[in-house]
């Protein structure tokens, strides 16, 4: 055979990654477009989540930590909904806290949008505290009082003149503290708050980080997590509320499906090729 | 005859709140019905005839923390919490009054000072061991850190530029600091190979730091009129501003040698992707444990978390950095053998237990409960 | 001399309050800490304009050599003055920039959300050529990777569950046990790092940060 040649298996195992990217794009696109759905099925680990807010008693106090932007707003926004929608459904107040400034006007968009749904009022069902800078140092004031760094909400209201803050003070008022997170924070929340004030605590993450966060699941110190966009698709199915969670998980099946494919023919090629080799 | 029930099984109790900085007071209450519908807190000091509000019980802990700014060290307040139910309302006065004082001493955080100072023992005492024997300690070899003066120099016969690409956290962070003590090693050598250095950085105080780093190395060289401040550069304070900066930079200049080394997120298979495909060879290195797999996959060589902090005791090979490595190794046989212990005592104890010999398993809780 | 040994000593000062007071809640250690946080987030602050500054000083003088690609300094200009004008404007007239109906929140939606996205969504199509291209079976400890990755990757996806309906347990179980304890090893390995590299800090070992 002549060796200038490149051989079929060769090929195989060395696809142009343009192929490949074309490929994913429309097992991407096509489930989206056609409107595809896939019955998901409950993990343990969000509902396990679930179970916690699902036993607060009516007028609990949820504080949900909006601590992404608009990159992790694919995985994340769609979890905050269903964990409103659930919170509104069982009349939980809601207040809302922001770690990541590019975050602050999606979280808010998120809460506003639920809230009409429900009709809930603000300052009396849910409210929103906004962003300060400072990170762990925040976190560690508001097992004080929360009045000792955010003197007044988003939009400059006084706290004490909201209905639902006159009883709000620290963690000891907070029934549990959902953080949704793309970054770092979900440490500090574990760290500091679960920690120190042993506060009751609920992490959304992204996908790829999901893994990373299991430890806490098991150790106890989360009483609940929420992975990825499947995550939050289990999570709207608890609520029956399927949403984007839901319309994406067609898309991602295949996807992942694509990617397996691709890996077998990329294996397949590697040893035809080297059989080949060994032969010559 | 419900309500004489009610009133002789509440029972609530006011004291100083414990391991704090004073001038606070807690309230907790034991025996409270679950039928409770708000539980109020009432305050009055010595002299005073009446209470006043002083807040709201959380009735999921039945405790509250009274930490108004009127309160103040060593003087005695009297509480009463109204306990608000379906058909009635209880008070109930505290039995005795609570009196706020600073602590000196944080108890829960006794397992935390009993690490730090077993750890720091290990490390000091490896420290002087190795000012004494400085060729008797041994560090493995990092095949990442070996790498670099082969990526440099790969580099340097292709004719292309070597990047330096900072993670997204900044200076306080460990992994920022070893990938500072990287880049003046890679500094150093591209200045002796004359070969061009372009240094990302997403944070600013890490820039001027970087600037530093680099100066340094060039007048380590020799070579301090070689370099060129305006190789170091800030792009943006924005994730994935920052990743479509580095990518273009990459995909315009093609270097020939790509480092990444600090604390990535998401974008970390993004950068290391991009840099595959233009042809680089790629070392990087980060503690974010999330990022590893992908660094691991698309990466020739990567420093995996703490051989990333050891990166300045390795490339220095100064005795009393390595004399810190060894001694922080120790520190890890002694929390691993914290563990096996524990272990050990967790398994038999749960074994023990579900043959009716609940004793071993008490002792495991309480070693838990100190740690 | 004294450039290197007074930030070490500022350093090492430092360094030994920040953690004696971790131990001391007794005024005035008990809020060291937190007022350390404050001030470094104040400095922090203030150092953002000495990034904006280098930055516009990088493409300023690539404008006026008309280095390679200087027109995508002309890009950043506008996109600087677009975000620096629309925010001061938002303020002035809504009192916050972030309010819904302001032209900074616009081109925050319009241009800045979906880019985010965008970048975001590249991980797909990297994912799929970076697996494509590391999980070869070219030794035993290779073809556990792959098999473990293709059944956690089919595992969180409801295909899995219809392939077989105990394979979201078996992720589960890979998920919360088997790589459980090596991501807890790695984790610890990362901290015992972080302890000795900021105890060498403390003492002057590791002087690198100051060049």
């Amino acid at each position: 055979m002549n060796g200038e040649n490149i051989s079929f298996w060769e090929k195989l195992g060395k696809i142009d990654r343009r192929w490949i990217f074309l490929i994913i794009g429309l097992v991407v696109f096509i489930p989206i477009a056609f409107g595809l759905r896939m019955t998901v099925h409950v993990s343990p680990a969000v509902k396990s989540a679930y179970d916690t807010i699902n036993s607060l008693p009516e007028g609990s106090v949820v504080m949900i930590s909006i601590d992404y932007d608009a990159a992790s707003m694919p995985e994340l926004q769609p979890m905050l909904k269903a964990i409103l929608r659930h919170c509104f459904d069982k009349n939980l107040k809601v207040v809302l806290i922001n770690f990541w400034p590019l975050g602050l006007p999606i979280g808010n968009q998120g809460l506003e949008e639920v809230a009409r749904e429900y009709g809930k009022v603000y300052g009396v069902d849910y409210m929103n505290l906004g962003y300060r800078p400072g990170d762990i140092a925040v976190m560690l004031r508001m097992g004080t009082e929360i009045r000792s760094v955010f003197y007044g909400d988003i939009k400059g209201t006084p706290l004490d003149s909201l209905p639902m803050m006159k009883n709000i003070h620290n963690y000891d008022d907070i029934a549990v503290v959902v953080g949704l997170e793309a970054g770092s924070m979900g440490d500090a929340w574990v760290q500091y708050v679960n920690a120190r004030f042993k506060q009751d605590l609920i992490l959304g993450v992204t996908a790829v980080m999901a893994a990373g966060v299991y430890p806490y699941l098991q150790a106890g110190q989360i009483k609940g997590l929420i992975g990825g966009l499947k995550g939050a698709a289990e999570y709207e199915k608890l609520v029956n509320h399927p949403a984007f969670g839901h319309i994406g998980m067609a898309s991602q099946s295949w996807a992942h499906v694509t990617i397996i494919l691709f890996i077998i023919l990329g294996n397949i090629g590697y040893f035809m090729e080297r059989r080949r080799k060994r032969g010559l | 005859m419900i309500m004489f029930i009610l009133l002789s099984t509440i029972t609530v109790k006011a004291f100083d709140t414990p391991n704090d900085g004073g001038k606070s007071i807690t309230i907790k209450a034991y025996n409270v019905p679950e039928t409770v519908k708000k539980a109020l807190v009432y305050r009055k000091t010595e002299g005073d005839t009446t209470y006043t509000l002083a807040g709201v019980m959380s009735i999921l802990s039945y405790r509250f923390m009274d930490a108004d700014s009127t309160i103040k060290n060593g003087k005695p307040y009297y509480y009463r919490v109204d306990f608000y139910f379906p058909d009635t309302v209880i008070s109930v006065e505290a039995d005795s009054p609570g009196i706020a004082y600073a602590q000196w001493y944080d108890k829960t955080k006794t397992s935390s000072l009993i690490f730090l100072i077993v750890f720091s023992t290990f490390v000091l005492v490896f420290i002087q061991l190795a000012k004494k024997d400085p060729e008797g300690l041994y560090i493995r070899k990092i095949p990442a850190l070996d790498a670099i003066d082969e990526a440099v120099g790969r580099s340097t016969e292709l004719g292309k530029p070597t990047f330096f690409v900072h993670g997204l956290l900044g200076i306080t962070d460990a992994g920022t600091l070893a990938a500072l003590t990287i880049l003046r090693r890679v500094a150093k050598k591209v200045a002796e190979y004359d070969t061009p250095i372009l240094v990302t950085n997403y944070d600013p105080i890490v820039m001027t730091a970087s600037q530093e780093t680099v100066k340094q190395a060039y007048t380590e060289a020799g070579r301090p009129d070689a370099y060129n401040e305006k190789n170091i550069i800030y792009l943006t304070y924005e994730q994935f501003g920052y990743t479509a900066g580095v990518d273009g930079l990459m995909v315009r200049e093609k270097p020939g040698a790509i480092f990444l080394q600090g604390y990535f997120f998401a974008e970390s298979l993004i950068l290391a992707e991009t840099g595959h495909s233009v042809g680089a060879i790629q070392i990087a290195g980060t503690t974010a444990k999330e990022q590893l797999p992908f660094f691991v996959a698309a990466c020739d060589y990567v420093l995996i978390g703490e051989e990333m902090l050891a990166a300045s005791s390795y490339i220095g090979r100064e005795p009393v950095m390595l004399g810190s490595v060894k001694g922080s190794d120790w520190g890890k046989v002694f929390l691993l053998a914290i563990i096996g212990i524990g272990v050990a005592i967790g398994t038999i104890g749960s074994i023990l237990q579900s043959a009716g010999n609940g004793a071993l398993m008490n002792v495991f809780e309480k070693i838990l409960a100190f740690f | 001399m004294l450039k290197k040994q007074i930030p070490l000593a500022i350093t090492f000062i430092t360094g030994v309050i920040i953690v004696v007071t971790f131990f001391i809640p007794h005024p005035p250690f008990g809020r060291l800490q937190q007022d350390a946080l404050t001030w470094y987030s104040v400095i922090f602050g203030f150092t953002m304009l000495l990034g904006v500054d280098s930055l516009v000083k990088f493409h300023y003088t690539k404008l006026r050599r008309r280095e390679k690609g200087w027109w995508f300094s002309i890009v950043f200009y506008c996109g600087f003055l677009l975000s620096f004008i629309t925010g001061v404007i938002s303020e002035i007239r809504f009192g916050d920039a972030f309010n819904i109906n302001s032209s900074f929140m616009y081109f925050y939606n319009t241009i800045l959300v979906p880019l985010q996205s965008t970048m975001f969504a590249l991980l797909a199509f990297f994912i799929a050529s970076a697996s494509y291209r590391a999980f070869r079976a070219r030794n035993i400890d290779a073809t556990f990777l792959l098999v473990t990755a293709v059944i956690v990757m089919l595992g969180r996806v409801p295909v899995g569950y219809m392939l077989w309906h105990k394979l979201p347990d078996l992720t589960s179980w890979i998920l919360n046990v088997l790589q459980l304890g090596p991501m807890r090893g790695i984790m610890i390995g990362i901290s015992l790092g972080t302890v000795a590299m900021s105890l060498r800090l403390i003492l002057g070992i590791e002087r690198t940060y100051l060049s």
